[in-house]
């Protein structure tokens, strides 16, 4: 099949399960002249990329020079890049084709896709519900069969979590494994690009393309880059997998922890040994979280103040034009976020909260480093603590917050994670998670592989 | 460390935020609510330990203090708010706030 005909199909996939304002709201910008053009200029290339002709999706956060970066926010309505992220550049160099910007919670802050400007998304298995977030437009995107591989961002478990919901891959990698050189700063010690599949294979074919060292952005990582889509192997021999007991308290939903039971037995069976370890400081991982994340978020949002980008709204001075702009152009997540993050850098309070979150901080990369010293290869552990939930279940913010309970430790720590379906409740999906050492994404694949085809076997 | 409104009032001029009366108090029990959970943290033993600013086992590279060329799609005035002579044109600063001296930015 042609580039040009799997970009057609993809426009005509949208058009079908409606993913529109009107619909599933997972797709904001598209010019499909434009990617048409683009995939005939694939096709008429004399070499082929190895994602030649695929279409993608990326998030809308991340820079594109032909269509809006908006972030999901009124403050950067009708703002298009003059450059492009390196992301979508390595993408298109290895023949894939943009087919749209994806949806996604204000700046990338949320975790049910309901903190859009731009409305919320659906959950394409369920349009009752949030497929996730941040990076939600992006799963359902994927989950609607529109694409197979799809661009989101992490910072607490924004591409994981979605994946989860949608019964897709999401791979969250090392931090600094992946140039966020033309990506929209949340939160910049936790940020990194993720990838969203269909499958394994495609977040792996996806994340070997993007990653690697770029002059662009100075924290990404000069580290060779394995062939991931080639990592899987016949069996998990000598593989040490680490079920860390915190991830699986008392209190779980036990649909959840019998669904992850049930994935471990696959690992199991495919000769991986099962150890159980502990991560101790594991309940600490949200407070310091949303210390650091709102803080490092109140310095980099300080830029959109009416003067370099999008929004501007007149008035009457320099500094009521900066707050009539940043009052108007935020919404309410974004500005509390905001608020809280000024508030723990401020005066009187910086040690007790911000240089606090740090230091614990610095106690939950310990615990990652013990276990993986100790013999261990990868962890395992639900996503999340529950399927998707319906819009408006959680109107409280850390209600809400608590949705990143088994994600935000990886970002913390910087160690690579991708989520894996393992079944669904009440036909609802749910995500298991596999989390590596340091630029150790090829063993984290290989696990992958080996329990999605286990799954595949099993059924 | 209870949150108050003047607290709140303080944080948002720092942020350049024009909160309305109307929304403090909801503003000031939101976020006495998230900083509850984040008590937790003050009984923890850190003493000794390094605080973690970034991840990753290197220091932070330096490269050669040239720029790598970033190439732009569209030219700056197509982006900018506002350009004249090859310049970006903002509001004035504070010192020139009026709306008089505006005129002739």
């Amino acid at each position: 099949m042609s580039a040009v005909a799997h970009v057609r199909d993809a426009f005509a996939r949208m058009a079908e399960v409606d993913a529109g304002p009107t619909g599933l709201n997972c797709i904001l910008w598209t010019d499909e002249e434009r990617a048409l053009a683009d995939a005939a200029s694939v096709d008429a290339a004399a070499t082929h990329g190895e994602l030649a002709g695929v279409p993608f999706v990326a998030k809308d956060n991340i820079a594109t020079t032909h269509l809006q970066t908006t972030c999901g926010s009124r403050i950067l309505e009708g703002y298009v890049s003059p450059y492009e992220a390196t992301v979508i550049t390595r993408l298109r160099d290895a023949g894939a084709v943009l087919v749209g910007k994806s949806n996604c919670d204000e700046f990338a802050m949320g975790s049910s896709n309901e903190f859009s400007a731009w409305g919320p998304v659906l959950n394409p298995v369920d349009r009752t519900r949030v497929p996730g977030g941040s990076s939600g437009g992006s799963a359902a995107t994927v989950a609607a069969g529109i694409v197979r591989i799809a661009l989101g961002s992490e910072t607490g478990g924004s591409v994981r979590q979605p994946a989860s919901y949608c019964g897709i891959v999401g791979v969250k990698p090392t931090y600094g494994r992946v140039s966020r050189f033309g990506l929209v700063a949340f939160a910049s010690s936790l940020d990194q690009v993720g990838v969203f599949g269909t499958t394994v294979h495609d977040a792996a074919l996806g994340l070997e393309v993007i990653a690697g060292r770029d002059a662009l952005d100075a924290t990404s990582a000069d580290c060779p880059v394995d062939r991931y889509s080639t990592a899987g192997t016949a069996d998990l021999k000598g593989v040490v997998i680490g079920r860390p007991r915190e991830y699986f308290p008392a209190t779980l939903d036990p649909r959840v922890a019998a669904r992850c039971e049930a994935a471990l037995d696959l690992l199991r069976a495919r000769g991986a040994e099962v150890r159980d370890v502990s991560l101790p400081h594991t309940d600490l991982a949200i407070p310091v979280y949303y210390i650091i994340a709102p803080a490092e978020a109140s310095s980099n949002l300080a830029r959109f103040d009416g003067v370099r980008y999008g929004l501007r709204v007149p008035a009457n001075g320099l500094r009521e034009m900066y707050e009539s702009t940043r009052t108007r152009g935020f919404g309410p997540e974004v500005t509390r976020r905001i608020l809280l993050g000024t508030y723990v850098l401020s005066a009187g309070y910086y040690d007790a909260y911000y240089k606090k979150a740090q230091e614990v901080r610095t106690l939950i990369a310990q615990d990652f480093r013990a276990v993986f010293d100790a013999g261990v290869h990868l962890l395992f552990t639900p996503t999340t603590p529950t399927p998707a939930f319906e819009f408006g279940a959680k109107s409280d913010p850390y209600e809400m917050y608590l949705n990143d309970i088994f994600t935000a430790t990886a970002n913390l720590a910087g160690v690579p994670a991708i989520s894996v379906p393992i079944g669904d409740i009440d036909g609802l999906p749910i995500g298991g998670q596999l989390i590596a050492r340091h630029f150790d994404e090829q063993t984290m694949f290989r696990g992958a592989f080996a329990l999605e085809a286990a799954r595949a076997g099993a059924r | 460390m209870a949150v108050s409104r003047d607290d709140v009032r303080h944080v948002a001029a720092l942020a350049r935020l024009d909160v309305a009366e109307s929304r403090l108090p909801e503003l000031v029990a939101q976020l006495n609510g998230i900083l509850s959970h984040m008590d937790a943290l003050a009984k923890v033993k850190t003493t000794g330990v390094m605080a973690t600013a970034g991840v990753g086992d290197a220091a932070m590279p330096l490269r050669a203090d040239i720029g790598p060329p970033i190439p732009l799609l569209h030219p700056l005035e197509s982006f900018a708010p506002q350009m004249r002579d090859g310049f970006l044109l903002v509001p004035r600063l504070a010192t020139h706030e009026s709306a008089a001296d505006e005129s002739d930015e």
